[in-house]
């Protein structure tokens, strides 16, 4: 692989975050390198997506904060995070359904347009270079992916492995540096789910995108990821690299053991 | 030729983005307008011009404004009337008050305070959707007429709110005949059929859609739901204000604000339902069908009473209007929130693989 695993890059600090009386995440810290790709497992309702939202500012923890490249975060924003070059995708498919597949990932590439609305609306030059020049970024992403096909079709239309694929394609076109993958691979055959590792590796290797992944799939996991992080009931009970979490007892009982 | 896109390879992704990227809808479009501008005034008797053509252009230009904010942004209003009052009251305003306004600056003007205003009672999208909002864009109706009812200088001071307007040029044009005041509201309206078909397609389009579509995920990417809202309603109720003072200025010529009501606003949101949300063309078919339909109905009813021998009344009719308003917008919002644009694409769509269907 043509990547080095750098800095840490994203550290989170005892973060907890409760639901009413839910405790959704305890206490929770661990890091991530560039470049690395960090997997989160653990049995459903472990909080592993709940960790996500806190990453990037959907969900606001009580108490912890979030480091950033050295800068601290109470409380992150959505905007904030997708500036600072943060993606994510959707345990459940959150894609623009009455847009066509081109334009979810148009959307992708909104911080990165300059141009305003009265521009915009008279097609003036600035915006319409603009959406040419875009256009042609969002294609790479497209042959990337290979949906060539189905640029044009509402994603309402596709099948739910197609649309896992355009929801990684609408986080690619913001060009991350951190990309968060909620469950990339559920509910896909294991055809699909190669595919999907494949794009995964390909985006960390060639592009140098650090990844933090949640998945289900004990096989796909060990074989990707640098090191991982186990959740039980929202609190830790695992962290290092594949081979010393399947030797870890805890996480053997709690997790592996048990539920797969 | 046949209505096709075989052989129409895009080379480039500018030949794609273009509006129309199907040979034949380009012609087609470009045939309607040239149509519209130079057969339509020789063609159409004053009846027709008056009565259905301009009030026409005028409400599908309106129903394009509400369809920008409730098709394409997701945000729903009862307000639209308000607007409309606004654009065509703070034109009158400019009009009367500021010696030598042109008539086109006080239209523009008129639709610039409406967009100030619908900013204003588009904060609450920040905060509430559905149901709430529509309470909250309905008290803007419910300002508007009071506000253009009481307050005495909005009118001029005149006792009954009713305003009136005359000597209407543009650029040297004097708008005087039918014939002049169907082709300024047809000029309008391309213009901003064209700017909203633009809007629609380009960032800020894509931005409103997503708030619609799913708003947790668009905030992710980086889309600010504030600024996406708001605009809509600012253009949104920026096209909706021109549209009132047009309204106002070249369809009524003096009006009182009952000319806005909340009739209005409702009239408008169900042009957008049954045309089709999120659709400009939607925005015309639904404004061609609310204002065809009682004027067909008119005609056919009392026919159609004749050959069974019953004598239809006009209270009769209009309740036969009601009725199938009400049936069409429960049948479209259950089966097809598309509206008539839907239908109309789907025609299309067969057309273009007749008479192979696959
Ligand atoms: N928005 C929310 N409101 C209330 N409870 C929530 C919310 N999101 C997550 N939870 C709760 O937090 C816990 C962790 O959920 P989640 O993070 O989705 O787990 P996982 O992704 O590991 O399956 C669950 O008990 C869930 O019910
Ligand atoms: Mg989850």
């Amino acid at each position: 692989m043509g990547r080095t695993i750098g800095e840490v890059v994203l550290d989170l600090n005892n973060v907890s975050l409760s639901f009413g009386g839910v405790k959704a995440l305890s206490d929770i810290s661990f890091d991530v390198r560039e470049h690395e790709v960090r997997a989160i497992i653990g049995p459903n309702g472990a909080g592993k997506s709940s960790m996500l939202n806190v990453i990037n500012g959907v969900y606001r923890p009580q108490e912890g904060e979030i480091v950033l490249r050295g800068e601290h975060f109470s409380r992150m924003s959505p905007y904030k995070a997708a500036q600072s070059g943060i993606a994510r995708t959707f345990q459940h498919i959150a894609l623009f359904k009455g847009m066509s597949v081109l334009d979810n990932i148009m959307t992708g590439r909104t911080l990165k347009m300059k141009s305003n609305l009265v521009q915009q609306a008279f097609r003036l030059g600035p915006a319409w270079r603009e959406e040419l020049e875009h256009r042609a970024k969002v294609e790479e992403i497209i042959d990337f992916l290979e949906i060539q096909h189905i640029r044009k079709t509402p994603v309402g239309r596709l099948p739910y492995g197609l649309q896992k694929r355009v929801d990684l394609g609408r986080a690619l076109a913001m060009e991350p540096q951190i990309l968060l993958l909620d469950e990339p691979m559920a509910g896909m055959n294991v055809e699909e789910k190669q595919d999907m590792s494949r794009f995964i590796l390909d985006v960390n290797d060639q592009l140098g995108t650090t990844i933090v992944l949640i998945e289900h799939d004990m096989g796909v996991v060990m074989d990707i990821s640098d090191r991982v992080v186990v959740l039980d009931y929202g609190k830790k009970i695992g962290d290092g690299t594949p081979d010393e979490v399947r030797s870890n007892e805890e996480v053997i009982s709690a997790y592996l053991g048990a539920s797969h | 030729m046949l209505y096709r896109e075989n052989g129409q390879f895009k080379s480039s992704y500018a030949a794609d983005q273009q509006i129309f990227p199907i040979v034949q809808d380009r012609w087609a479009i470009l045939g309607i307008v040239a149509f519209a501008f130079a057969a339509v005034p020789l063609l159409a008797n004053e009846y027709l011009l008056s009565a259905i053509l301009v009030p026409f252009l005028i409400l599908a230009l309106a129903a394009l404004g509400v369809n920008l904010l409730v098709g394409y942004c997701g945000q729903i209003t009862l307000g639209a009337g308000a607007f409309m009052a606004v654009g065509a009251y703070a034109a009158y305003n400019f009009f009367i008050r500021v010696d030598g306004m042109p008539l086109l600056a006080a239209l523009l003007l008129g639709g610039l305070t409406a967009a100030a205003v619908g900013i204003v009672f588009g904060v609450p999208s920040l905060r509430v959707r559905g149901l709430y909002l529509a309470v909250a864009t309905l008290a803007a109706q419910f300002l508007a007429d009071w506000a253009f009812l009481r307050i005495k200088w909005f009118t001029n001071d005149s006792p009954s709110g009713s305003v009136s307007v005359a000597n209407l040029h543009v650029l040297g044009w004097k708008i005087d005949s039918p014939v002049d005041r169907y082709l300024l509201c047809l000029a309008v309206l391309v213009v901003f059929a064209l700017l909203a078909k633009n809007m629609v397609r380009s960032a800020i389009g894509r931005q409103w859609m997503a708030i619609r579509d799913m708003d947790v995920a668009a905030e992710v990417i980086g889309i600010r739901p504030m600024f996406a809202k708001l605009s809509a309603f600012a253009v949104s109720s920026f096209i909706v204000g021109v549209a009132g003072a047009l309204w106002g200025f070249i369809h009524l010529s003096s009006w009182e604000p009952a000319a806005f009501s909340v009739d209005r606003s409702f009239q408008l949101l169900f042009m957008v339902i049954i045309g089709g949300m999120g659709s400009i063309m939607g925005s015309f078919f639904g404004a061609a069908f609310i204002v065809v339909l009682p004027i067909f109905l008119n005609q056919f009813l009392p026919w159609l009473g004749g050959l069974v021998g019953l004598a239809v009344s006009t209270a009769t009719v209009s309740h036969a209007e009601f009725m199938i308003f009400g049936v069409l917008i429960v049948f479209f919002l259950i089966v097809e929130p598309h509206g008539l644009a839907r239908l109309w694409s789907i025609g299309k769509e067969k057309l273009r693989l007749w008479p192979f269907p696959h």
